[in-house]
């Protein structure tokens, strides 16, 4: 345990740096000099904060040490301001993590349950019309982007039907609170949550009907046939668990992925989180703020990932962490 | 047909076919196979890889897996064609009546699952007990089958015990129900020499003490030579020759048997009295140095699809002539048992 | 050099190919992936003379409904651009970026995985790292910020896709290659002095063929969805019509006219969809899942 611990910082560690170098790197990348970059461009920041910035990047000095301040910026925690926000980076990505945060575990949680649920029943009914048309739907979500699904959605659910909300978390007019408040951010959060987790569920319910049928071709689950266990148990009990191994493992590799997906679903319903952070600062060409951002959906899915290879552990006894 | 039978046959197959479902038809892989063990008795199936043994093994528990399928024939099990019965009622019956272990024991018990839990469910599955009873039970049948410190193994995990510990899992397991009839396929190929000669001493032991009638499945026919009594040898799919283990190995009727046999290392060729554990190992330790020039028999097996149509051995028989290439042999009665072959006792060729 | 034992050489490209045709052709759902893409790539090619003229520039009434004039079979949009000329255009530049992104990918991919694989120890360790770095970056953000960066182009949005892309084959491509090793064909030629690239390029890629082929369709599907999120959110080549970009532009008119948002998004979930049936299709065939008894 401690063993793996060690790693794992050594592990945040080093994608820490590599972040660190790779958002350096892209700084100055862009056109104009970093302070510009860093100050959002296009004029908007005050002469005096543009030299003040440029002394605080030690934009005179050679490279490795403006790249070794950069990174005593980052190890305080100090992703710089936001001048068009006029509020510090981190301040800026803490408020809207929890969001963001909400929607991708919302989504998470859904495309696993479906994802899942419709696997193992075509895996159960392999070859028969279900295991077929759960096939088909899959491999159509897996072929759909996101944000189109979104805008589908909204036609669907919010003009036709009226049955949800367009967009955003909260009715702000409605200024609610308590219980009331919750159920109105589920009420926001139920589009945007299925938008992403569609595309998730048709990846889960492909693997797991595939995890299924192999499970079921191994030796143990033919031991338990020769015992007299009950086919519904024998599902359950002993193939299910199995199969969940490798969703497990995908569901880990794909974070980074899931976070991309939120950038799109946050435009498309102005959820206020991360994503839609960024897409306003690609917009307004605040460098800064979407480095930042990319610096810490990393840390989020490195942190994520740990808690997932814990999860494995309970799953499987033969995973000893260390 | 006539059989060996035993006065009070726990289990008769009689007639059993089982074929592949393939593009071009049914390709048989066992043909009208009957045998019968009575209780406490032990028979074992020998045979090369792709005789139809295993097939046999898992047609017994109602468990042949696809492509393969039962094409005729029956399986009594107490008296009841387990043949017959839809896969609900075989439920019943498959881990209770009838009980089965197999050759990989690393691969045969879920990861997942701790032995305990694993065993406590063949009893659970069949019986209406508590599960702190069902517990008990399965901590007595882990001492029963030698595991040391039963209440810590229960809760281990099968990746953490070795080979020989984890076919002592298959074993309980398979004896939890207390069934009529135990199937071993191959229960000790995969196991180190001294462990198989320990886990066939349990299956010896524990068939004793309990009237088990047991089923044993191996292509090696000196490893289950001191403890079987009666031997059944398959060829391509059929029974060629079945006979008391004694005079089996003292006068081989089939010119395949006598292969096989001539094919075993020297010192375990004799049928030996059942010896100790200890004995057995020292025996088994024999292969490599001690070993004189194997007899090899010449040729292979036919392909199922390129079956001859008369005696399946005989091209590779030295005693074959016209009759062995267009008929089959029918099995008929020779000393204690049974030999298929129309040249058997004609002379011992090889 | 004489090569050892041709016998164990991996078949010849000409018998790979048959077979894998003939037996891709046998599968429904290849087959109809093959026919779809066929269908995409007759779009782009005839794009020009089914729809001469720019696909950006206003050709009619706006916001017509598919089927209100002959001339516009698809509709137009609330700026009058023929939405049909859109799909046919727009064919061209999802199969160029997302061909010449997947190429990228695979290249770095290949390499990376080979180096990886062949050499071990050390390298393997720090391109793992590299690889691992790769994956962890959200792939989706990093293309937005390397785009938004370089100023959107059609270079710089395929540059920046495959840059980001191609962590999985490295790894897959790395597996591969540390089997081959130790293959007897790749022993033998260490033995005979065979040069690494020589071994690389000659025993041990060729044999990477099968998951790398089935890969490269994945990646290209998902550079397609890749590029028309970015052109979605407004990061395309402003210069040239884009699927993503004109459901982007629809966007306004979702409470009236959904059409115009709907009818490109079908167009990316057909071409996605045919190059994820034609991987299914590769990889039951060429990795040996398939030809079912």
């Amino acid at each position: 345990m401690l063993t793996y611990l060690r790693r794992s910082a050594a592990q945040l560690v080093f994608v820490l740096l590599g972040i660190a170098l790779i958002n350096f790197f892209l700084l100055h990348l862009a056109p104009g000099d970093a302070a510009q970059v860093l100050a959002g461009e296009s004029g908007a920041a005050t002469p005096e904060y543009m030299e003040a910035l440029r002394r605080q990047f030690g934009l005179d000095q050679p490279l490795y040490i403006q790249f070794l301040r950069y990174l005593g910026n980052l190890a305080t925690f100090d992703l710089g301001y936001s001048f068009r926000q006029s509020l510090p980076v981190s301040e800026l990505i803490l408020q809207r993590l929890p969001a963001t945060l909400l929607l991708m575990g919302t989504a998470i949680g859904f495309a696993l349950v479906a994802g899942c649920s419709l696997g193992f029943l075509a895996a159960r009914r392999a070859g028969k019309l279900t295991d077929t048309v759960i096939s088909i739907v899959a491999l159509l979500f897996y072929a759909t982007p996101v944000f189109w699904v979104g805008i589908m959605l909204i036609v669907v659910f919010s003009v036709i039907l009226d049955w949800l909300p367009v967009g955003g978390m909260t009715s702000v007019e409605a200024n609610l609170s308590g219980l009331a408040l919750v159920g109105d951010v589920a009420l926001h959060l139920v589009l945007p949550a299925v938008t992403l987790g569609l595309f998730y569920l048709a990846i889960y319910a492909r693997l797991m009907r595939a995890a299924m049928l192999e499970v079921y071709g191994q030796d143990f689950v033919r031991t338990a046939r020769a015992k007299g266990v009950r086919p519904r148990r024998i599902a359950w009990r002993h193939v299910l668990r199995n199969a969940l191994l490798p969703i497990v493992t995908t569901l880990g590799v794909q974070l980074g992925s899931i976070l991309g997906g939120a950038v799109l679903v946050e435009t498309v319903f102005s959820w206020p989180g991360l994503g839609r952070l960024a897409f306003s600062a690609l917009f307004q060409r605040d460098l800064n703020l979407l480095l930042g951002i990319l610096f810490c959906s990393s840390v989020v899915v490195v942190l994520v990932n740990i808690a997932v290879d814990l999860v494995y552990t309970l799953l499987d006894p033969r995973i000893e962490l260390g | 047909m006539s059989d060996p039978i035993p006065a009070d046959p726990v289990l008769a197959v009689d007639g059993l076919s089982i074929a592949f479902q393939t593009r071009r038809g049914l390709l048989p892989a066992v043909r009208d196979l009957s045998f019968s063990v009575g209780r406490g008795e032990m028979l074992a199936i020998v045979g090369e890889s792709g005789c139809g043994k295993s097939l046999t093994a898992l047609a017994l528990l109602g468990l042949v897996p696809t492509p393969g399928r039962v094409t005729g024939g029956a399986v009594r099990l107490e008296g009841r064609n387990l043949l017959a019965l839809d896969e609900a009622a075989l439920r019943h019956v498959r881990g209770a009546r009838i009980s089965m272990i197999f050759q990989e024991p690393m691969t045969a018990l879920n990861p997942v699952l701790t032995v305990g839990e694993q065993i406590m469910e063949a009893i659970l599955e069949h019986e209406p007990v508590s599960r702190k009873a069902a517990r008990e039970r399965t901590l007595a049948l882990l001492e029963r089958v030698r595991i040391p410190d039963p209440a810590r193994r229960f809760a281990e995990y099968p990746h953490r015990m070795s080979g020989g510990m984890r076919q002592r899992v298959m074993i309980a397991m398979a004896l939890a129900g207390a069934p009529a009839v135990l199937v071993a396929d191959e229960p000790t190929t995969a196991l180190d020499v001294t462990i198989q000669a320990q886990i066939l001493s349990l299956i010896d032991e524990l068939r004793r003490e309990q009237g088990t009638a047991v089923v044993f499945i191996t292509h090696d026919l000196g490893v289950v030579s001191r403890y079987v009594d009666r031997v059944l040898v398959m060829y391509a799919g059929r029974k060629v020759e079945e006979r008391d283990t004694r005079d089996l190995f003292a006068d081989p009727f089939h010119p395949y048997t006598q292969g096989l046999i001539a094919a075993q290392p020297r010192g375990l060729i004799a049928a030996q009295p059942r010896g100790l554990a200890a004995r057995s190992q020292a025996d088994a330790r024999l292969p490599g140095v001690a070993r004189e020039r194997l007899t090899e028999i010449p040729g292979t097996v036919p392909a199922l699809a390129a079956m001859p149509p008369g005696c399946a051995f005989a091209p590779r028989c030295p005693l074959a002539d016209d009759l062995c290439a267009r008929t089959v042999p029918p099995p008929r009665p020779a000393g204690s048992g049974l030999v298929a072959c129309h040249h058997a006792g004609e002379s011992h060729a090889i | 050099m004489a090569l050892p034992d041709t016998a164990s050489l991996p078949p010849t490209r000409t018998d790979f190919r048959d077979r894998t045709v003939g037996r891709l052709l046998r599968r429904p759902s290849a087959l109809v992936g093959l026919i779809l893409l066929a269908g995409i790539l007759a779009m782009a090619g005839f794009a020009d003379i089914a729809f001469p003229g720019d696909p950006l520039d206003m050709a009619g009434t706006p916001l017509l409904r598919p089927g209100d004039a002959a001339e516009f079979p698809l509709g137009t949009d609330m700026m009058g651009r023929d939405l049909a000329s859109g799909i046919f255009h727009g064919a061209r530049v999802s199969l160029l970026i997302g061909g010449v992104a997947a190429l990228v990918s695979l290249v770095i991919g290949i390499g990376i995985g080979a180096l990886s694989g062949y050499y071990g120890g050390r390298v393997d360790r720090a391109l793992m790292r590299v690889t691992e770095l790769f994956q962890t970056i959200p792939p989706f953000l990093f293309t937005l910020a390397l785009v938004a960066i370089l100023q959107p182009s059609i270079a710089t949005i395929t540059t920046a896709i495959g840059i980001t892309s191609w962590s999985g084959l490295a790894r897959l491509v790395r597996a591969e290659v540390l089997r081959l090793r130790n293959s007897e064909l790749a022993q033998a030629s260490i033995i005979l002095g065979a040069s690494d690239a020589r071994i690389i390029f000659l025993h041990i890629l060729p044999n990477t063929l099968a998951p790398v082929i089935v890969s490269a369709s994945i990646l290209v599907a998902t550079a397609i969805l890749t590029e028309s999120s970015l052109s979605f959110l407004g990061l395309g080549d402003p210069n040239v019509v884009s699927w993503g970009g004109m459901v982007g532009a629809g966007r306004e008119t979702i409470r009236t006219d959904p059409h115009v948002a709907a009818i490109p998004g079908v167009a990316i979930v057909i071409a996605v969809l045919a190059l994820n049936l034609l991987g299914d299709g590769l990889n039951d065939v060429l990795n040996g899942k398939g030809e079912r008894r």
